[in-house]
């Protein structure tokens, strides 16, 4: 197990190194460079365009500029805000917490949603059951994430009046209650589009593990159905729907980039379509750098769950 | 389930290509005097803030939007068939290195990523496709990469070989034909999630630029009036859910029993 984990660290470094090579090229890429807002700028004069160019040493070879980046990086120096010039550290650990809170909030939701809808269509297969909660997951599948939350704010912030349309808390006020009016909305649109995806899936899995003798003979030896279902077959049918969740950690991240800008959450998907719209590219860089090695981090753990909790999936 | 979805798209495809014919109007035709009015018999989906009839910009939008969806899905399985042919094809150190780069990719979240690359290049439409289908060739990739090795062993891939088949031949001879199958499930994903993923672009205001119409940049507009024109919020939205939903309806069909 310790042996896997130090393996799967070592195998991330070549992982991530190509990441942080894709990121930085394409933030170089944009025609004039990481410069080029202000390049279009009448209010900045060229000659102060080649000061900040040396002053950011944009003027080294790009060789260079990608080594010096990357390790400071690595150091923890995320460099500074282009748009406040505040460390992009300060900045990305000041949202990090409502961030958190959506995805965690959410993914409970989403699982809460998924396991009983997905044990219960696997149950009873072909049934009406079954082909509503299809019909739902493929809707939840198809639906585009940011239309679905501007829906909700149209049904039940501007229609009924039931919730508040953005923010985390009430300027002025924020005991738990206004709180918790203000995470249900963009909870449940995160919750909902994932819920839909792990349904389906935990139904697939538990209908695999019912066809296996070993659930038939369960079955045969007089045990009730319901116990070999929630029992038996549930046990069995998790692992690999724990592996998919954690792999869906990437759909996660575009979801709460989309999620909190329709809601005006204040956490990091929100911070980053700040920065994309002030052009702010060190800001930018961390963030996707980030959410990377999250990503990187959570595929290794959903290895880990899925040979835990299933002993013939040997670590390699 | 029925051949409804394909029909579905069939007639979403027609309504796009006579778009021009069957709009009642022109699609950014202005006209002030009629801002921002309700669904009527002249106007059946209502106007936007500028007065334009919002049926004549769903029609042209669906043009961008089917037109971004398909090619943006033929890109991503070209390039994820080259790769991963070449990867699973050639094996050893090619294989290695270009699976390396497939995880990577497939590590970076894609929308976000977009969205850099969309801000930075402003991209016109097919630049926009290219973008989409770069960013969608993964997962079609490792499927041609697993299927060209199991393949790679069968007896009469070898016999081919043997009997003096040159690589052109094997790959698309052998190889391709029966590996296509495989991808088809990937690809056709990868026509909903474009068009996905260009109305999330759009939405964001990096996508689509007005005052040319595309799904998402009517609901990028809309946001600013959903408690006083939420029609201009429903109709656009509706439109990107029908032609999604119908593409992932095809995949059940072929995937799903």
């Amino acid at each position: 197990m310790i042996r896997f984990l130090i393996r799967r660290a070592l195998q991330a470094v070549p992982l991530l190194f190509v990441i942080s090579a894709i990121v930085f090229a394409l933030v170089h890429a944009a025609p004039g460079g990481p410069l080029a807002m202000y390049l279009s700028n009448p209010n900045v004069r060229p000659e102060d365009i080649e000061r900040l160019r040396r002053a950011l040493g944009l003027d080294r070879p790009l060789w260079e500029q990608y080594w010096s980046w990357l390790g400071a990086f690595v150091r923890g120096d995320w460099g500074y805000s282009f748009s406040d010039g505040r460390a992009v550290f300060v900045r990305i650990a000041e949202r990090l917490p409502a961030t958190v809170e959506l995805v965690v909030v959410s993914i409970v939701a989403a699982l809460a949603l998924a396991i009983p809808t997905g044990i219960a269509a696997a149950a009873k297969r072909g049934g009406l059951l079954d082909r509503v909660l299809g019909a739902v997951a493929t809707t939840g599948i198809s639906l585009p994430t940011f239309w679905f939350g501007l829906l909700l704010q149209m049904l039940l912030a501007i229609g009924l009046g039931w919730l508040p349309s953005s923010g985390r808390t009430t300027p002025g006020g924020g005991d738990l209650v206004d709180h918790v009016r203000h995470l249900v909305m963009p909870a449940a649109v995160l919750a909902f589009v994932q819920a839909a995806s792990w349904s389906r899936y935990l139904r697939g899995s538990m209908i695999d593990v019912l066809t296996q003798p070993f659930t038939v003979a369960a079955r045969a030896r007089g045990i009730p159905g319901g116990r070999v279902l929630l029992v038996h077959a549930f046990r069995n049918a998790l692992g690999p729907v724990l592996a998919v969740v954690m792999m869906d950690a990437a759909l996660l991240v575009s979801g709460a980039v989309v999620t909190e800008s329709v809601f005006a959450w204040p956490g990091l998907g929100s911070l980053f379509t700040e920065a994309l719209a002030r052009r702010d590219y060190t800001t930018l860089m961390a963030l996707l750098m980030l959410s990377s090695s999250a990503i990187v981090a959570l595929n290794a753990a959903s290895d880990v769950a899925h040979a835990a909790l299933d002993p013939r999936i040997a670590l390699t | 389930m029925t051949r409804g979805p394909l029909w579905l798209l069939a007639c979403l495809l027609a309504a796009a290509l006579a778009a021009p014919i069957v709009a009642p109007y022109a699609p950014e035709q202005i006209d002030l005097a009629r801002r921002r009015d309700p669904p009527s018999a002249a106007h059946w989906f209502g106007t936007d803030d500028l007065g334009r009839d919002v049926l004549a910009r769903v029609l042209h939008g669906a043009r961008v939007s089917l037109a971004v969806g398909l090619l943006s899905a033929a890109v991503a399985g070209a390039s994820g068939i080259a790769i991963g042919g070449v990867a699973g094809y050639a094996g050893g150190v090619v294989d290695a290195a270009l699976m390396r780069g497939t995880d990577a990719m497939l590590a970076v979240p894609r929308l976000p990523l977009l969205m850099i690359a969309a801000a930075l290049l402003e991209p016109t439409v097919p630049m926009l496709v290219v973008l989409i289908g770069l960013a969608g060739w993964m997962e079609t990739a490792r499927v041609i990469r697993a299927e060209f090795r199991t393949l790679g062993t069968r007896g009469y891939v070898e016999s081919a070989r043997a009997a003096g088949a040159g690589h052109a031949r094997v790959i698309l001879a052998h190889l391709l034909p029966n590996a296509a199958h495989a991808v088809e499930v990937s690809i056709t994903l990868a026509v909903a999630r474009g068009i996905l993923l260009e109305s999330a672009l759009s939405f964001f205001g990096v996508g689509v630029r007005p005052p040319a119409a595309s799904w998402g940049n009517m609901l990028y507009q809309a946001q600013a009036s959903l408690a006083t024109e939420p029609w201009l919020a429903l109709v656009p939205g509706v439109c990107i859910l029908i032609t999604t939903m119908s593409v992932n309806a095809v995949v059940d069909r072929t995937s799903w029993k």
